[in-house]
Parts: structure tokens; sequence; C-alpha cells
């Protein structure tokens, strides 16, 4: 059962999910995340922006099902997620996750091999994937013989070979350098268009947020809860030149009038978040 | 061949070449060292004469079951250790030490137990080995990146398949450093037990000549060990190299 909101069907829902790290010995328990509630839109690109520690990958983690929220439910495709990954979803991390003792094609395919796929079928959705992300003349090289940010366009197409519904990226340029970034920014617009997947991205950048998505969820400090949601009204056909539009500078504006005073208060600088 | 590698070779041929010139000038008495020439001829003489054949295969073999067992062992023991955090911090000091210990103390000990056979010798062979491949293991496994496992997790893989299709290859480079110095431990181990005391092999053979004032004969067999070790380790070396440049990572 998928439910619908005024911008269209959920395609996936997280629902007063807090999250709570017990403490080790001698330590208080952390409450990293929420209440918090979201509908992601079936077929839409969502950011989530937020100060460092305010628990936007543990947002991310049990939306994936890789981590089990304290309280409240998460579903995907009208199914609850519960501790492990449902099939259709697809993560890609901010750390180098590529495979070193395989090459290009083969870190591409090893979702695929694990599941049973007959070879010719890997071969083709492989040779696809290489060829989108740019990559069809690097199949046989190892990662280490690539730069980073081609290294995490292997992981990209490993899980796009996948062929998943929903794309959930942690952060997955923060070591990439800005001109990098905005390419790479590109590359990921295109990825979203031509899969027509639901895309959640985890981002510390404000630009980066305003220049891909469709929605941006502005997080508090710890624990972190969405403070507000905007729209940016970009159209569907975009790419980075719109960071030059005056509509990009007043979304980033805005995003960071969010975002300072919380900035600030995760930093322990709270007179200043007071000003 | 590479420029470094020439140096090498230039190198060693230089100190040999040295070290025969001191023997036949006189300058190295040759009743204390015999020139390497010599030494090579000798031990044509003796391999052809075959009557070493059976120490080498019993050397050999003890030093392959010494290192298979301690590979073997030391990665179990490395894996469970890793898998019980208060062990292991009751465990590191006695690891971070124990090559500061002469384990050959305790060779005497094992004779009285095992008696005069290969036994003691393997076991002094594991003793000096295993540890450096539980090192070698729990190093390896630090080393796997956690993000590996939020794959796996992504990929929905069970704990056996994690850690043979991901966490084992990850920490590959580190489990060969392991079986490298597991074989060169092994190897010291056993030759100097037998040397110690053994009633056959290639270190007991040398102890003989030693005993008999046999200089040829002692220098003969000195020379092979030191031949069979740089064999087995540049084969080693070139294991190493190309898991390497299968990783895209070698020099």
């Amino acid at each position: 059962m998928t439910s619908t909101t005024a911008g269209g069907q959920v395609h996936a829902c997280l629902s007063g999910v807090t999250r709570v790290y017990p403490g080790a010995a001698g330590h208080h328990a952390v409450h990293a995340l929420g209440p918090l509630d979201l509908d992601l839109r079936r077929g839409e690109f969502f950011a989530v922006v937020g100060p460092s520690g305010c628990g936007k990958s543990t947002l991310l983690e049990v939306l994936a099902g890789l981590q089990r929220p304290t309280a409240g439910t998460v579903t995907f495709e009208g199914r609850a997620v519960a501790g492990v990954v449902p099939d259709g979803v697809g993560v890609v991390f901010q750390e180098d996750a590529s495979f070193p003792w395989l090459t290009v094609s083969d870190n591409a395919g090893f979702g695929l091999r694990r599941s049973g796929m007959a070879e010719p079928e890997i071969r083709r959705r492989v040779d696809d994937a290489l060829a989108f992300m740019g990559l069809k003349d690097f199949a046989r090289a190892y990662p280490s013989q690539l730069s980073g940010g081609m290294r995490q366009r292997v992981c990209i197409a490993r899980t796009l070979v996948l062929q998943p519904r929903l794309i959930l990226l942690d952060e997955p340029f923060g070591a990439l350098d800005a001109q990098t970034r905005l390419l790479m920014g590109d590359e990921v617009l295109r990825l979203w268009r031509s899969t027509g997947a639901t895309v959640l991205l985890i981002t510390h950048a404000l630009d980066e947020a305003a220049m891909l998505s469709d929605r941006i969820g502005a997080m508090s400090a710890r624990p972190g809860r969405f403070m507000e949601i905007i729209e940016t009204g970009w159209p569907r056909e975009r790419n980075s030149t719109i960071v030059g539009e005056a509509a990009f500078g007043e979304i980033t504006g805005r995003l960071w009038e969010n975002l300072r005073g919380e900035s600030l208060k995760s930093l322990g600088i709270a007179k200043l978040a007071a000003e | 061949m590479s420029r470094v590698g020439l140096i090498r070779l230039g190198v060693v041929a230089a100190m040999i070449g040295a070290l025969e010139a001191a023997c036949r000038s006189g300058l190295i008495d040759p009743r204390v060292v015999i020139p390497p020439s010599e030494m090579a001829e000798a031990l044509v003489a003796i391999l052809a004469s075959g009557q070493i054949n059976d120490d080498i295969v019993r050397t050999l073999g003890v030093i392959a079951v010494a290192v298979a067992a301690s590979v073997v062992l030391g990665f179990a023991f490395g894996v469970l250790i890793h898998a019980l955090p208060r062990l292991r911090q009751a465990l590191d000091p006695f690891f971070a030490t124990y090559y500061a210990v002469p384990v050959f103390i305790f060779y005497p000990v094992l004779i009285a137990i095992f008696g005069l056979s290969l036994v003691p010798i393997v076991l002094m062979g594991v003793a000096t080995a295993i540890v450096a491949m539980i090192i070698a293991t729990l190093n390896g496994l630090d080393r796997v990146p956690r993000v590996l496992t939020k794959v796996a997790q992504v990929h929905r893989m069970g704990r056996l398949a994690t850690a043979m299709r991901l966490q084992l290859p990850a920490a590959a480079p580190y489990l060969f450093t392991g079986v490298k110095l597991s074989v060169s431990y092994g190897f010291i181990a056993v030759i100097a037990a037998e040397f110690i005391l053994a009633p056959a092999g290639l270190g007991r053979d040398i102890a003989n000549a030693y005993a008999d004032f046999d200089n040829r004969r002692m220098y003969a067999l000195m020379l092979f060990v030191l031949a069979i070790a740089t064999v087995i380790n540049a084969a080693l070396h070139a294991l190493d190299l190309s898991f390497a440049k299968r990783r895209g990572a070698a020099p």
C-alpha cells in the first residue's frame, strides 16, 4: 500500500522516528535523531542538510534499514523496514567503498553476481552502467589506479546496476574538490532523470543541496529534527548552470538562515547562536 | 632488471668478491673461512653425491609442517581474539613482548616431554612463527574499512559471506605479511633447533661438520641453507608483488 500526499505518491516514509544510542559504561545515552517525520515522494530528489553531528547519516541508515529506530516506524513502498535493507534500495556511502581487489567491472557487477543473475545479463548491465558513469575505458582497471571521484563513480555504478527504486547518497562527494563535486552533481542529476528513482541525498554543502534537489530538509542540531522543508521549484531538466540564477542564491541564503544558529549550537557557541 | 635491482646485485657480487679475495690473499685464514668459490664447489659435490637428500627432505618437510600449522592456527586464533575484545586487551602485552623472550629456552623441556623426535622441532617452529601470524591477522582485521560491513548489509550478505567475500580479501595484504614472517621465523627456528639437538636434518649436519672441523662441508651446507632461504623469500616477494599488481598497488 502506498499513500499519497499533496505533492505526489509517498515512496518511503518515516513516522515519529527517533534514534538513541545507548551510552557505553560511564557515559550518557546519545539522543541522535528525532522525533522526526518525512514523506519521500516517488521520483523526487530530496536533500538533507544540517550541522555536523545532527544525525543526517543516522537518518539515512535508519531509512535504509542499516539501523533500527529506537521508536517510530519506517516504510518503503508501503512495507515496514525493520533492520534489513529492502530490495530496491541502493546506498552510496561517503567513504570509498570500492573493493581494491576487484577490477572496476567486477566491482560494478558484485551485487548482481551475488544475486545469481545470468552472466550475459550481468555483462550487459555492467557495460551500460560503466558507459553511463564514463568508466567504460577503465573497466579492467583497479580502484587504486583511479582518482577519488572515479572511485565514487564505481560505487555509484555498483548501485546503479541493481536498478534501485530508492537511491540513498550519504555525502558521496564529501571528499572531492569543489569543481569535481559540481560535475558529479550533474552526473547524479542525469542518473536521477534516466532511472526515475527517488533520491535522498545527505550533504553538508548548501550549494550542492540547492542545485540538485526538488526539496531540501534543513535539520536542527542534535537531536536532529526538520526545522523547515524548502521546495526549490527547479524544473526536472536542470544542471549545474543553475548556480548562476538568482533563485539559487535565495535558496542557499534561506538554508543558511535556518542553519547558522544550529551550526553554532553544534559547535558549542551558544552565545553567538542566541544573537 | 631495474637499476635498483642491478645495484643490489652488484653489492652482493662485490661482497662475495671481497670475501673471495680476502681468503685467497691470506687476509682471512682459510682454516677459519674458505673462499666462496670453494664453498660452491663443495656444495655441488655434496648435492651430486646425494648424501644429504634425506636431510633436505626432512628439514624442508618439518619447516613446511611448522609454517602451515602456524599460518592456519595463527589465523584462527587471530580471528577469535579479534572477536573477543576483552581477551585481546588481556593478551596484547604478551604479543607486544613475545619476541623479546627467547622461546628457545623451552626446547629442552619439549625434548624431555616428547623425546628426540620431530615433534619438539615442529613445536619450536610453531612457537616461533605463530605469534607473527596472530599479530598480522589482528592488524589485517583492524584495517578492514568499516564501510564494507555496511556494503555487506546493503547486499544482504550473511556473516560468512561478509567474512569470505569482503573482510578476507580486504585483509589479505596484511595476512600475507604474516605468512611471509611465519616462513622466515619457522625456517630459523627449525634449523636452529636441529643445530642444538636433533637426530638428523640440515641444521644437525652443519653442527656435525662444525664439531668435526670440516670447514668445506660446514660452509657448503651453510651456503645451501642461505640459498634455499633466499629462493623461498624471493618467491614469496614475487607472489606479494603479483597480488599488489592485481590491486594496482605495485610500486
